[in-house]
């Protein structure tokens, strides 16, 4: 495997010395995602597999081109998993991409982010040096903290390796209601039971229904689902995956597909097209004709940002902009970790 | 570093014109340069380290902390950011030709907001003030280090500062949401925001545990959660540390992610005991606190299991708390050990390696033997749940060569715990105390890599310089090699 890593780390250092860019790429199926592919494709997915799982440390350690279906299978086995839920978007999904990426999936406003369970990382950065940060224990203040850094940077500061990340244990019991709810009405249910010691996992407003993901111990799932009330859902399971991977109906919509990141009690969004709303009334997903200045505008009213998730006009950017001295402090961090500026040029914003 | 008490002399002229410079916009009161003045800002929580600041400023607002930093960017004055002065790897420490700046003052809660369940505070506000502020709301605040009566929220973002109960509900980076920042140019940048991410790089991740090199932290929203209905406590004693360590990997194994994980030695539990009469089993070689929180039904649920883990590990004893009164006394003595420490030895030092569980056994062997090797007791308290060990080194400060002593001892658990997979520090930071230990845990191209990023912050090292990242230059004067687990890094690389 050393091979592997030493191809990679001369390729980039390569890349460095004739300025010319690199596009890192795992299993793809997260192409769609963020500004332009330039440059020429550098791919991690022959460094793969499980490196060290100690169930009992909650500790898996995985290499970044390790599928993951594949990874999650291993933890299942042994009763557990990766409680920030990634989406996968197709079965090549890599590890490496979910943590570039930094999406996590419903269980998100519960259990915590990807960056939430990085542990640590070892990585290649743009001068072709192999770096490790952080480490396999769940405490660790040594030295700033890269591993999380790393997590959502779109594999513009370097390419990463390996992952150690926390996992947890699979819930004992799990349970999904839904009941008929205005939008409004179901960003206040959330907020008002996020408030609560429920047993909450996942919370979607769709199609006019509120659905509800309840996860822990027999006792505790069962007390809150006689307080919550509503009818069963019966595949439950099936419907939480088809939302973190955007199946549903709504995702085949032919608007550009927006996020929202804004604060969970912000009321329901005044734009045309339909919504989705996740993670306690923290994520909104819109399909939208609206302009992105438009939306742009809601969202920061919101406490927010918004990005153009899918489709629609990139040409003016795809993540909300940063303001100036925000954006200065990314091009400083940016040039600490690839100088030549030949990682995912413009993937995340234009100069990054 | 070998703790150091300097008199550097002060530049006296330097002095007058830093002060002069921030009492044109600070009232007389809020800079100090007087000898007795200054004095009492000359250490943290890490008090084998002291140094005279040359001014120490007070600001009350962030209009105030910003011209603070303006100043002393265009003067080239270096600046230690403080909070409550809590700290155990000297974070705080001032520098003799630096401005020392006290957050003291800003300590308002500026909103609760119940809705959304968050707070914004300013970083001079105590830990516990802040769930003591929500709990009318049925709120809390999660990360709750031990000193968390006296540390403020401003210095629990510098450390990332964690607690009892990291393992189930995670460290500071995992409750805040949103910084207000200082730049030392003065410039402010709002990172984070009111949703659960933020447009770009992670900076929120990156700031925490920064220890005060990156930025000045003038305003923060932490998330709060709802209290949990009940919590009930399991303390199990065992006659073999070894026999606690395989329960702690059992609870685990059960599936259980414990609301908090503790386990104590016998010395700790002896020098307790008498403090806070909390009814600890004394013969027992270790003894393990195990809470379990969330509904009714579900803790006592959960709560025979525990039981059960423990008896089936061997347990000698098994105790439920039936009143909040109990489960208050069972963890009474675990919070009471850093102060017992100093009741049963004229001085102590705190180590805060965090290890992967499975190595407890060895670790605490080897702890044993340097501790009959040198001549030096030592207490040990360990957040089982999250694999932070806590050695507290007793010794005497008066007694020449006994601190050198402690500090050998002290790095040689650090490396033990970078062997063995684990990190120098957990949560107290590296500061001035741990400095050479980071030579052994990173290796130059990653120092480089930290330099970096603080160069991106700070181009001209004038926050906190000479904390948290030694120079390589210091490295090769320390003269230890990096180790990696059980394994040599670029064997190939030319080492300095």
């Amino acid at each position: 495997m050393q091979d592997i890593i030493d191809q990679l780390a001369h390729a980039i250092r390569e890349a460095a010395s004739h300025k010319t860019c690199l596009r890192i790429r795992g299993g793809g199926t997260k192409d769609f995602y963020g500004g332009p592919l330039r440059g020429e494709s550098l791919s991690t997915t022959a460094y793969r597999g499980v490196i060290d799982y100690e169930p009992t440390e909650l500790v898996v350690i995985a290499r970044a081109g390790t599928p993951l279906p594949e990874l999650e299978a291993v933890l299942r086995e042994k009763g557990q998993m990766l409680a920030f839920e990634p989406p996968h978007f197709g079965s090549s999904a890599t590890l490496g991409g979910a943590i570039a990426a930094g999406l996590s999936g419903p269980r998100r406003a519960y259990a915590g982010a990807v960056r939430d369970f990085m542990l640590g990382v070892r990585m290649v950065d743009g001068k072709g040096s192999d770096l490790r940060f952080g480490g396999r224990v769940m405490k660790n203040v040594a030295g700033y903290d890269i591993s999380r850094l790393m997590a959502g940077s779109l594999g513009t500061l370097g390419v990463i390796l390996e992952a150690s990340l926390k996992t947890l244990p699979l819930p004992a019991a799990e349970f999904t209601l839904r009941r008929e709810q205005t939008q409004a009405e179901a960003i206040a249910l959330m907020n008002e039971w996020a408030g609560k010691p429920l047993p909450l996992s996942a919370t979607c407003h769709t199609g006019g229904f509120l659905y509800v993901r309840l996860s822990g111990a027999v006792a505790a799932v069962r007390a809150a689902r006689e307080k919550l009330g509503g009818e069963e859902v019966t595949d439950g399971t099936t419907f939480w995956r088809e939302l973190r991977d955007q199946r549903l109906d709504f995702f085949t919509l032919p608007e550009p597909l927006w996020r929202l990141s804004i604060k969970s009690t912000a009321a329901a969004l005044d734009l045309p097209g339909e919504q989705i709303i996740e993670w306690g009334g923290a994520l909104r997903w819109v399909r939208t004709i609206a302009d992105a200045q438009t939306i742009r505008e809601a969202a920061a009213r919101c406490g927010g940002h918004a990005a153009l998730f899918r489709g629609g006009d990139k040409t003016t950017g795809v993540f909300h902009p940063l303001p100036p001295v925000m954006m200065r402090l990314h091009q400083r961090l940016k040039q600490a970790f690839d100088p030549a500026g030949i990682l995912n040029p413009g993937r995340m914003y234009e100069g990054l | 570093m070998s703790a150091t008490s300097t008199a550097a002399p002060v530049d006296f002229i330097r002095q007058q014109a830093v002060a002069r410079a921030l009492r044109v916009f600070l009232p007389e009161p809020a800079v100090l340069f007087e000898h007795e003045d200054v004095k009492p800002y000359e250490c943290d929580g890490l008090s084998a380290y002291r140094q005279v600041p040359m001014v120490v400023a007070l600001p009350e607002n962030e209009q105030q902390v910003q011209r603070i930093l303006q100043t002393c960017y265009e003067m080239r004055v270096p600046v230690v950011a403080r909070g409550a002065g809590t700290g155990l790897s000297g974070g705080a420490l001032p520098l003799g030709n630096g401005v020392l700046m006290s957050l003291a003052k800003m300590m308002r809660i500026l909103d609760i907001d119940r809705p959304s369940r968050t707070a914004r505070v300013q970083p001079g506000v105590r830990n516990l003030a802040i769930s003591e502020a929500a709990a009318p709301y049925g709120l809390y605040y999660a990360p709750d280090p031990s000193s968390q009566i006296a540390c403020s929220i401003g210095g629990n973002v510098a450390e990332n500062a964690g607690g009892m109960h990291c393992l189930k509900y995670g460290l500071t980076v995992h409750n805040i949401m949103k910084l207000r920042v200082f730049t030392i140019e003065g410039e402010l940048v709002e990172i984070g925001g009111e949703g659960l991410d933020a447009a770009g790089y992670d900076l929120l991740a990156l700031m925490t545990g920064s220890e005060g090199m990156l930025g000045v932290v003038t305003e923060i929203t932490v998330r709060l959660l709802p209290a949990p209905e009940y919590a009930q406590c399991v303390l199990a004693a065992f006659d073999d540390v070894n026999k606690a360590g395989n329960a702690v990997e059992r609870i685990i194994a059960a599936g259980i992610i414990p609301a908090g994980l503790e386990m104590m030695d016998k010395i700790t539990t002896g020098a307790v005991e008498p403090f806070v009469n909390a009814g600890y089993p004394l013969d027992a070689e270790a003894i393990l606190l195990c809470e379990s929180d969330g509904n009714t039904q579900e803790v006592a649920e959960e709560i025979e299991r525990m039981k059960a883990v423990m008896h089936a590990s061997g347990a000698t004893e098994v105790r439920v708390s039936h009143s909040e009164v109990e489960r208050n006394r069972f963890w009474a003595g675990r919070k009471a050990a850093f102060p017992a420490a100093g009741r049963i030895s004229p001085d102590y030092y705190c180590m805060d390696g965090t290890i992967p569980r499975k190595a407890l056994a060895r670790v605490l062997l080897a702890i044993a033997e340097l501790s009959k090797e040198y001549g030096l007791r030592c207490m040990n308290v360990f957040h089982a749940g999250d694999g932070n060990l806590h050695p507290l080194i007793l010794y005497d400060a008066n007694i020449p060569g006994e601190l050198e002593k402690t500090e050998e001892f002290g790095a040689k658990i650090l490396k033990l715990s970078i062997e063995v997979g684990g990190t120098i520090t957990g949560e107290h930071g590296v500061g001035v105390e741990k400095i050479d230990s980071m030579c052994v845990q990173f290796n130059p191209l990653e120092l480089e890599t930290f330099h970096a990023v603080k160069a991106a912050f700070d181009e001209h090292t004038l926050l906190n310089p000479g904390k948290a990242v030694p120079t390589l230059r210091r490295c090769v004067e320390f003269g230890h090699m990096h180790v990696r687990a059980g394994q040599e890094k670029f064997p190939d690389l030319p080492r300095f």
